[in-house]
């Protein structure tokens, strides 16, 4: 059995995903992104052979913003080609995948082979990331957890207008301070991610049937929601959506 | 730049002097000895081994900075020896040849600021003294150069006038007067008005008056008389200059190509501040008869061409290093750019027998001053033309006329040619608002849906 390893250097985490010769998943790991980048990709990948019994030979491959310094990598591939492969091996259709990562958001639509046919990302700042909503939901002392439950009780939602992270942080201080309830606030937020995701999707979402959602920030379900109904549609959740760019590395292996 | 130039007639001999000696004398005596300079190298040093990504390196390139150098070093004594103008790139430079004008092109020398990575610094003086981040680049690094005296240059001459054209864009009317108030020199502005269907008759009329109008003023302040014939004979040189960088750019449908288009911007220099000039044609012959040899010898720009681009907008000077080596070490290569292609794209409507009008006709029919269908049309014609298998469009920040419109197009050049197109975030000289990171992914993301990687 020839083992396969793909390793997703992000900009707020680390994932790693090992299969086997079909591409079943063999392993996976996930550990917050550290400075030393090298030696972390190292050490991960070391773990994850050890866990998989490869004998320490397998073929790798390295994507994400540290993917010049994984070392052990055979091949070292965009994000872009990873997510779509990832994605397209899990869901096996056609269409557009949306991948809220920690510090951007990229939209790829995929051809019915599974090939990108075209992608869009977020220029230049964090507006419509992960990083977005943390940096504010820090702010308003609410945990991931309860994300789902506050945006479904709020009724009506509040207007958020900035799509820059820090003025909307800015904006978001002058509500709570106007007497606005977090959990409008919660609302508004996630209304205007998604506003800004597909606003920057636009021309990519025409004439698609299916939209698929992936990175860390498909694990919450309000923004599921938020974006459905932003879109029109229902959004489908790729399984384990924040391993799908290192999935699609294995695969490349 | 506020330094005094010695007065009276005796003085104006001198400048004269130092001037023709800067150009005569001085240039060519360094050009000879950076030529020694090279040969000297060559045999102490042991031999480079050859690039594993491009292919030999122009010849013409020194050559090239021989003749800017030239240029640039008479520039600095220009004032008080010949009339000076500053004048916009798509300015109809034929006007001024016959009385002699030394010509800078703010737009050449910030340009020289970019790929030297001085644009920034320049940049954030004319913002300091109050003008918007959001300006042209090139005006912001020409403002700051002339406020700070800060130049690669050395020194560019004070001007008698200012010549702006509308073709290229509005920035210049205001960026123009600016520098009028500044240098308190006239400035002359020819109005061309923006082409969103086929060019009229009345255009052309509309915008000769203005051109004769404008070349009288020019013979004014130069204290010469209209020469007609004389101005025949510099369209007629100004038309041959065109035809040859027509020719260097054509030379690129040969596979592999045989130069790029990242380096097509650098041998624009001649074309843009020397058209009309005699040593602008020789310069050109050089260059396309390398160009020829390379194409008949199968040599390319890089040494394994798989995939061949376009690329939309002015290049983002600071980076044309490592977005070369990017492209070439996964096998692909420019092979023609709408910039210049604008170059050589009007070449055959310059008419001799008819300077005015048909510099009227040259000068108003600019692509960037033509509709998104013209646009869209001449992107098709140059992606079959020099078979292209994808294009890229510099969303550059801060020059709009050329950016504004490039998502639809991108859209349909995909459509209608059936290539790949990327749209990349940039800035022609200001490099705070270009994201090195996230472009460079892109690009990689953008080369890795090519497939074959």
């Amino acid at each position: 059995m020839t083992i396969r390893i793909g390793i997703d250097v992000g900009s707020t985490t680390t994932k790693a995903v090992a299969v086997d010769d079909s591409g079943r998943v063999l392993a996976r790991s996930i550990e917050p992104g550290d400075p030393r980048i090298a030696q972390q990709a190292q050490r991960m990948l070391e773990a994850l052979l050890e866990r998989v019994g490869g004998g320490g030979e397998a073929s790798i491959v390295a994507t994400g913003y540290g993917r010049k310094l994984v070392a052990m990598a055979g091949k070292k591939r965009t994000e872009i080609s990873c997510h779509a492969l990832g994605a397209f091996h899990v869901m096996n259709r056609p269409g557009v995948l949306i991948d809220v990562g920690g510090q951007d958001t990229k939209v790829i639509r995929l051809n019915s082979d599974g090939s990108v046919a075209d992608f869009v990302m977020n220029d230049k700042c964090a507006a419509g990331t992960g990083r977005f909503l943390e940096v504010i939901l820090a702010r308003l002392g609410v945990s991931w957890d309860e994300l789902a439950d506050r945006y479904a009780s709020a009724d009506p939602p509040v207007q958020i207008s900035s799509t820059c992270t820090v003025f909307a942080e800015s904006e978001v201080i002058s509500m709570l301070a106007n007497g606005q309830p977090v959990d409008s606030v919660v609302k508004g937020l996630h209304i205007a991610l998604s506003d800004r995701i597909v606003s920057m999707a636009g021309r990519l979402l025409m004439g698609v049937e299916t939209v698929l959602l992936s990175g860390g920030v498909a694990s919450n379900s309000a923004m599921v929601a938020a974006l459905s109904s932003k879109v029109g549609k229902p959004v489908a959740v790729v399984p384990e959506p924040q391993f799908v760019g290192a999935l699609g590395a294995a695969l490349l292996g | 730049m506020s330094e005094k130039q010695p007065t009276g007639r005796g003085g104006q001999m001198l400048r004269r002097l130092q001037y023709e000696g800067a150009a005569r004398v001085v240039a060519p005596a360094l050009a000879t000895g950076l030529r020694a300079q090279r040969r000297l190298r060559s045999w102490r040093r042991p031999k480079k081994e050859p690039s594993e990504w491009f292919g030999p390196p122009l010849r013409a390139t020194y050559r090239l900075k021989e003749v800017l150098t030239r240029h640039y070093l008479s520039g600095r004594y220009a004032d008080g020896a010949v009339p000076v103008a500053w004048v916009t790139s798509g300015f109809p430079i034929e006007l001024l040849r016959p009385f002699g004008y030394h010509v800078v092109y703010p737009e050449n020398h910030a340009a020289m600021c970019g790929v030297q990575r001085k644009g920034v610094k320049l940049a954030q003086v004319a913002e300091v003294w109050g003008l918007s981040q959001d300006t042209c680049g090139y005006a912001r690094c020409d403002i700051g150069s002339f406020l700070s005296g800060n130049t690669p240059a050395g020194r560019l001459p004070k001007p008698d006038i200012l010549l702006a054209c509308t073709n290229i864009c509005q920035t210049v009317v205001h960026w123009y007067r600016t520098l009028a108030a500044i240098l308190k020199v006239p400035v002359f502005v020819v109005d061309t008005p923006f082409l969103s269907g086929d060019p009229d008759e009345r255009t052309e009329t509309y915008v000769a008056e203005q051109l004769e109008e404008c070349m009288q003023l020019c013979a004014r302040i130069a204290g010469k008389k209209v020469d007609r014939k004389a101005l025949g004979r510099v369209a007629q040189r100004s038309k041959e200059a065109s035809e040859l960088w027509g020719e260097c750019l054509a030379l690129s449908q040969a596979e592999p190509a045989p130069w790029t288009g990242f380096e097509q911007f650098l041998h624009l220099g001649p074309i843009v501040a020397m058209r009309g000039l005699p040593e602008c044609n020789a310069y050109y012959r050089e260059l396309r008869d390398e160009l020829r040899e390379r194409v008949k010898h199968g040599i390319g720009a890089i040494r394994h061409e798989r995939f061949r681009l376009l690329w939309d907008n002015l290049p983002i000077w600071y980076e044309l290093r490592s977005l070369s080596t990017l492209l070439a070490e996964v096998g692909f290569t420019i092979v023609t750019t709408t910039y210049s292609y604008g170059w050589a794209e009007t070449a055959p409507l310059f008419d001799p027998r008819d300077p005015i009008v048909s510099a009227a006709r040259v000068y108003a029919r600019v692509f960037i001053n033509r509709s998104l269908d013209f646009r869209l049309e001449m992107m098709k014609k140059l992606v079959n033309t020099y078979s292209c298998d994808g294009a890229i469009l510099h969303s550059n920040h801060s020059c709009k006329p050329y950016s504004v419109g490039q998502i639809d197009l991108a859209d349909r050049l995909a459509k209608e040619a059936s290539i790949r197109t990327l749209l990349l975030d940039g800035d022609h000289i200001d490099m705070r608002v270009h994201s090195k990171e996230q472009a460079e992914g892109r690009l990689a993301a953008f080369m890795e849906s090519f497939g074959g990687l």
